[in-house]
C-alpha cells in the first residue's frame, strides 16, 4: 500500500463521514438531543479534519476545523443546536462536501461561500445569534454577520477552552541553532514519582535519551532506598544527578522530559562549558559516574516491570473491584440506552440494529461481485440446459439424474439469491443526498422546505441505486420549484408556510417503489392543458381526463414554468426523468390534487440481473412475462368471453370484466385476433392499479430468467423489456406488461413494431 | 526480535498510515478501531508499546488507557496518544488516564517512530 492508495482509502472515509455527519445533523434537526448523536457529527468532522492533516489538504483541515470548534460548544452544552444553529451547520457540511470534493477531483470551491460560513460558525462558537436567523437566506453573502472579526480562519481561533493552536513539535528543531557557540553543560536533578513508572515511562530509557543528547555522567542517590522486606515493588526511591553537554540546550533536555516533567521533580540548570569543571567541583556530593550500560536496554525485555511480578494483592483486588463497577456502570448505561431505544420509533430500532451490526462487515471491490454476479447468470443458464437436454434424453424420466439435477436448481438459486443480496443496499445514501438538494432549492428559491424521508433501508440492487440519484434530484428540484408555493403564499392559503416534500421507498411485490410526494399546488391542469395544445401536443378540442392531462408533463419539451430557471433545467424536465426511469425497468406516474399536492410514484425492479417469468409461446414465438405482474392464470370459456365495441372484448372473470388483450397482436406477431378459447389468459396487474387479462397461445413453464438488455445489444423496442437466453440456448424477448397494457388502451406501440417480431 | 505495536484509531486512513509507517519502519503491527476492540486485541496480542486515538466511537481513547491501566498484565506498557489537539487539557486528561505520551497529528513517520523509539527499550 502506498499513500496514493491510503488517499484513496481517505476520500472513500470522508464520504461516509460526511454522510454520518450529514445524517446526524438532521436527526439533530429533527430534536434528537442524544448525546451520542452530537458526539458522532462531531467525530465525523474530527476525523475528516484529521485524515486531510494527513495529506496537507490545508483548505479542509481549516475549515474542518472552525467546523469542529463550533460542534464542540454543541457537544458541551455551551451551544444550543437550534434550527437556526443546525441551518448554518448543514451548509457547512455541504461545503466540507464540496471541499472534500475539490481536494479530490481539483477544482475549486465557493469561496465566498465558505468565507461566510467560517464567520458564521466562528460567531456561533463565540456565542453570538446565528446570522441566518436574521438576514434572508437567499443572500448568505450579506449575511456575515459585521460584527464578526474578519480575520482569516487559522489565525483566529475560535475563543473556547479546547481552541485548537497546532504546536506540531519536532525533535529536529534545535538543529538549526548554531553549532559553533558555546556548547553549555546541563546539571539535572532528576527524582521520579511513583506515577511515572505507573504511566509507562521508565527513568532507564530517560537517562539513555539523554545520554544521545551529549557527553553524560551520572550520580545515583539510593539513599531512600529502605530494606527489601520494607520495600514498596512500586514505589519510586532512586533520584538521579546527571550533568550532560550537549549542543541541544536546555530545551534539549527539556524535551527528553516532555512525557515525563508532571510525574518527577525535575531541575535543569544551564552551565557554560568552562565552568564545568568548576562546578562539578563546588558540588557538595561529588559526581561519580556510575557505569551505565545502555546496551541492557537494547536487549529488549521490560526493564522497568522486573520489579513488578510482585504485585500486591490488595491492589488487584482493587483493580478487579474497580473494572467490576465500570462494567455496572456500563450496564446500567447500555438499560438505559436500550429504554431510550425501545421508545423511539421502529424505523430508528432498525437503524440501531443495523449500526451494531455494521461492524461485521467488509469491503469488496464492485468488479469482483460483478464478476460473480455474471458467473451466476451464466450457471443459472447452463443449468438449465442441462436440465433440458437431460429431460430431452431421459427416457424413463425417473432416474436419479432427474433428482440431482432439482438440487442443483435449488442450489444454484440459493446463489443467486445471496449473490444478488450481496449487491443489495439501502437507499439510504441516496436520499441522504436529496436533502441537500432541496436545502439548496429552497435557499435560491427562497422557500422553506422540509424533507421527510422515509424507508430508507429499504435495499435495491446497487445498479439501481446509482442510476436513481439522478432523476430523483430533478423530480425534487421540480417538486421544490414548481410544486411548492412561496410561504406567504402558503400562509394566505392556510397552509403552513413550510413546504413539505416526502420520499419514501418501500418494498411492494417484488420492486421497489419509491414515492415522492409534496404538499404544494398540485398540477395546474388548465395550464398544462393550454401548454399542450400551445405545443401541438393536442388537439385544442381534445377531451382529456384529469389523469391524462397531469400525464402530459412526461412529455418531451414540456415544461410549466413560465420562466426557465436555472434549476428545473431548460425544458428537459419530466420526459427525461421518465426515460431514465424507464430505462431501469421501471414505471412511474403522477396522481395529483390541486391545492394538494402531487405524488410521483416510481415502480423500480430490485434487480436489473435476473427476473422469475412465466415463459410462454405467443403466435410461435417464445416470450417470457414477469412473473411479479401476473396475478393469475385461466383457460377462458366460451361463456365468458364478450365482445365489446368494434374490436374490444372482454372476459368475465368473478363477476367483473376484464378487458382481453391479444398479445401478438399487439406485438403484431399476427394480423388477425386470435380464438381466445385456444389460449390461455395471463391475469396481469399494471402500475396504474388496472387488471387486463393478456391473452397468450401457451404456457411453457416457470423460470428464473437472466436479464441481457436489448438496449446495450440492439435497441429499445417497444413492448418489450429485454430478452433472455433460454435453456435450449434460443433467445427469448421479456414482456413489458405495461408497455402491452398502455398499447391496449389505444396509444399503440409506436416506432418501429414490426421489428419487434423479428428482434 | 521485532517490536510490537497496538494501534487503536477509528479511522481508516489514520490505521493504513500507522500501519504502512509503523511496518516501513521494521515494526510489527496490529490494529484495532476503537476502544473496545483495542481492549480485546490486546488481551492476546503482547505488543511493546500502544498509540491510541482519543475521539473514537463505544469507546473512547482516555477510557481505552484507563481500561489498559487496570489489566494487570498491561498496566506498566507505554502508551502513546495520538491526537490533533496539542492543548494542555486533552494531553493532562490522557496523562491522568494513564498515558505516557503523545504524538500530535498529522504526524510524519520521523515524529511517530521517535516517539515510540522514545518509550520504549
Amino acid at each position: 500500500m502506498d499513500m496514493n492508495e491510503i488517499k484513496e482509502i481517505f476520500f472513500q472515509e470522508c464520504e461516509e463521514q460526511l454522510a454520518e455527519l450529514e445524517s446526524g445533523l438532521l436527526k439533530l434537526n429533527d430534536g434528537d438531543r442524544d448525546p451520542e448523536t452530537v458526539n458522532a457529527v462531531f467525530r465525523a468532522v474530527h476525523s475528516i479534519k484529521g485524515g486531510a492533516g494527513a495529506f496537507g489538504l490545508d483548505d479542509l483541515v481549516s475549515f474542518a476545523h472552525v467546523f469542529e470548534t463550533t460542534l464542540d460548544c454543541v457537544r458541551s452544552n455551551k451551544l444550543e443546536p437550534t434550527q437556526d444553529v443546525l441551518k448554518v451547520m448543514l451548509k457547512s457540511a455541504d461545503v466540507l462536501a464540496d471541499l472534500t470534493n475539490a481536494a479530490r477531483d481539483g477544482g475549486s470551491v465557493d469561496e465566498a461561500r465558505s468565507r461566510t460560513l467560517i464567520r458564521e460558525l466562528e460567531a456561533l462558537a463565540n456565542g453570538e445569534v446565528p446570522a441566518a436567523a436574521e438576514a434572508p437566506a437567499s443572500k448568505p453573502a450579506v449575511a456575515a454577520p459585521k460584527a464578526a472579526a474578519p480575520a482569516p480562519v487559522v489565525e483566529k481561533p475560535a475563543v473556547n477552552d479546547e481552541g485548537f493552536q497546532p504546536i506540531p513539535f519536532s525533535f529536529g528543531d534545535f538543529d538549526e541553532e548554531p553549532a559553533d557557540r558555546y556548547v553549555p553543560t546541563c546539571q539535572i536533578l532528576f527524582r521520579p514519582k511513583k506515577d511515572l513508572y505507573a504511566k509507562g515511562n521508565e527513568a532507564a530509557l530517560l537517562l539513555r535519551d539523554l545520554s544521545r543528547l551529549g557527553e553524560m555522567s551520572i550520580y545515583c542517590d539510593m539513599d531512600s532506598l529502605p530494606p527489601l522486606d520494607k520495600m514498596n515493588p512500586e514505589e519510586a526511591y532512586f533520584s538521579w544527578k546527571i550533568s550532560v553537554t550537549t549542543d541541544k540546550g536546555e530545551d534539549g533536555v527539556r524535551t527528553v522530559f516532555e512525557f515525563a516533567e508532571w510525574d518527577c521533580d525535575l531541575d535543569i540548570r544551564t552551565i557554560e562549558e568552562e565552568v564545568v569543571g568548576e562546578a562539578a567541583n563546588e558540588e557538595e556530593l561529588p559526581m561519580q559516574p556510575v557505569p551505565f550500560d545502555l546496551s541492557i536496554l537494547d536487549e529488549g525485555g521490560s526493564t522497568g516491570s522486573d520489579e513488578e511480578p510482585a504485585v500486591i494483592e490488595s491492589d488487584a483486588a482493587a483493580a478487579v473491584a474497580a473494572a467490576e463497577t465500570v462494567s455496572k456502570v456500563a450496564q446500567v448505561a447500555s438499560r438505559a440506552a436500550e429504554n431510550a431505544k425501545a421508545a423511539a420509533s421502529a424505523a430508528s430500532a432498525a437503524q440501531a440494529n443495523q449500526a451494531a451490526a455494521a461492524g461485521q462487515t467488509i469491503r469488496v471491490d464492485l468488479d469482483r461481485v460483478d464478476r460473480l454476479i455474471n458467473l451466476v447468470g451464466e450457471l443459472v443458464i447452463n443449468q438449465a440446459m442441462l436440465s433440458q437436454s437431460v429431460v430431452e434424453n431421459d427416457t424413463n424420466g425417473t432416474s436419479s439424474i432427474n433428482m440431482g439435477l432439482e438440487e442443483l436448481q435449488q442450489l444454484t438459486r440459493e446463489i443467486q439469491d445471496s449473490v444478488m443480496a450481496i449487491r443489495a443496499q439501502p437507499v439510504k445514501p441516496v436520499f441522504q443526498r436529496m436533502a441537500r438538494t432541496v436545502r439548496e432549492i429552497a435557499d435560491i428559491t427562497g422557500k422553506s422546505v422540509r424533507l421527510i424521508t422515509e424507508g430508507e433501508n429499504t435495499e435495491v440492487d446497487k445498479t439501481v441505486i446509482d442510476k436513481l440519484a439522478e432523476p430523483l434530484t430533478h423530480m425534487i428540484r421540480n417538486a421544490v420549484d414548481h410544486g411548492l408555493e412561496m410561504p406567504e403564499k402558503r400562509e394566505a392559503l392556510g397552509k403552513n408556510p413550510e413546504g413539505t416534500v416526502r420520499l419514501t421507498a418501500k418494498h411492494r411485490s417484488g420492486r421497489i417503489v419509491i414515492e415522492l410526494a409534496d404538499d404544494g399546488a398540485g398540477i395546474n391542469r388548465e395550464k398544462v392543458r393550454q401548454k399542450a395544445i400551445d405545443n401541438d401536443l393536442i388537439a385544442a378540442d381534445a377531451n382529456l381526463s384529469d389523469e391524462e392531462i397531469d400525464n402530459l408533463i412526461f412529455h418531451a419539451g414540456f415544461s410549466t414554468a413560465d420562466k426557465v430557471s436555472d434549476l428545473s433545467g431548460r425544458g428537459v424536465g419530466m420526459d427525461v426523468v421518465k426515460r431514465s426511469i424507464q430505462a431501469l425497468g421501471g414505471r412511474i406516474s403522477i396522481s395529483s390534487k390541486p391545492g394538494q399536492g402531487s405524488v410521483f410514484t416510481m415502480s423500480l425492479p430490485l434487480t436489473l440481473a435476473v427476473l422469475d417469468g412465466m415463459v410462454v409461446t405467443v403466435a410461435g414465438q417464445t416470450l417470457v412475462v414477469p412473473l411479479t405482474a401476473i396475478v393469475e392464470t385461466l383457460q377462458p370459456e366460451a361463456s365468458a368471453i364478450h365482445s365489446f365495441g368494434a374490436s374490444q372484448r372482454l372476459i368475465s372473470i368473478r363477476n367483473s370484466f376484464c378487458p382481453l388483450v391479444d398479445v401478438g397482436r399487439i406485438l403484431n406477431f399476427r394480423n388477425t385476433q386470435a380464438n381466445p378459447m385456444d389460449g390461455v389468459a395471463l391475469l396481469v396487474e399494471s402500475e396504474g392499479g388496472g387488471q387486463r387479462a393478456l391473452m397468450v397461445d401457451a404456457i411453457q413453464g416457470q423460470r428464473q430468467v437472466v436479464i441481457k438488455s436489448l438496449e446495450a445489444n440492439y435497441t429499445h423496442v417497444p413492448g418489450i423489456a429485454a430478452a433472455t437466453i433460454l435453456g435450449d440456448g434460443r433467445v427469448a424477448l421479456i414482456l413489458d406488461v405495461d408497455a402491452v397494457v398502455a398499447a391496449s388502451r389505444g396509444q399503440s406501440l409506436r416506432q418501429d413494431i414490426s421489428l419487434a417480431a423479428t428482434g | 526480535m521485532k517490536k510490537k505495536v497496538l494501534t487503536v484509531d477509528d479511522s481508516r486512513t489514520i490505521r493504513n498510515m500507522l500501519l504502512v509507517t509503523l511496518n516501513n519502519a521494521g515494526f510489527e503491527t496490529i490494529q484495532a478501531e476503537d476502544g473496545i476492540e483495542g481492549l480485546e486485541v490486546l488481551e492476546n496480542a503482547n505488543p511493546d508499546v500502544i498509540v491510541t486515538d482519543i475521539n473514537m466511537p463505544r469507546l473512547d481513547g482516555f477510557g481505552f488507557i484507563e481500561g489498559v491501566r487496570r489489566n494487570e498484565k498491561y498496566r506498566a506498557i507505554p502508551i502513546l496518544v495520538l491526537t490533533t489537539e496539542s492543548d494542555a487539557e486533552k494531553k493532562n486528561r490522557a496523562r491522568q488516564a494513564g498515558a505516557t505520551g503523545w504524538i500530535v497529528k498529522p504526524f510524519d513517520p520521523t515524529k511517530l517512530i521517535d516517539a515510540i523509539e522514545r518509550v520504549t527499550a
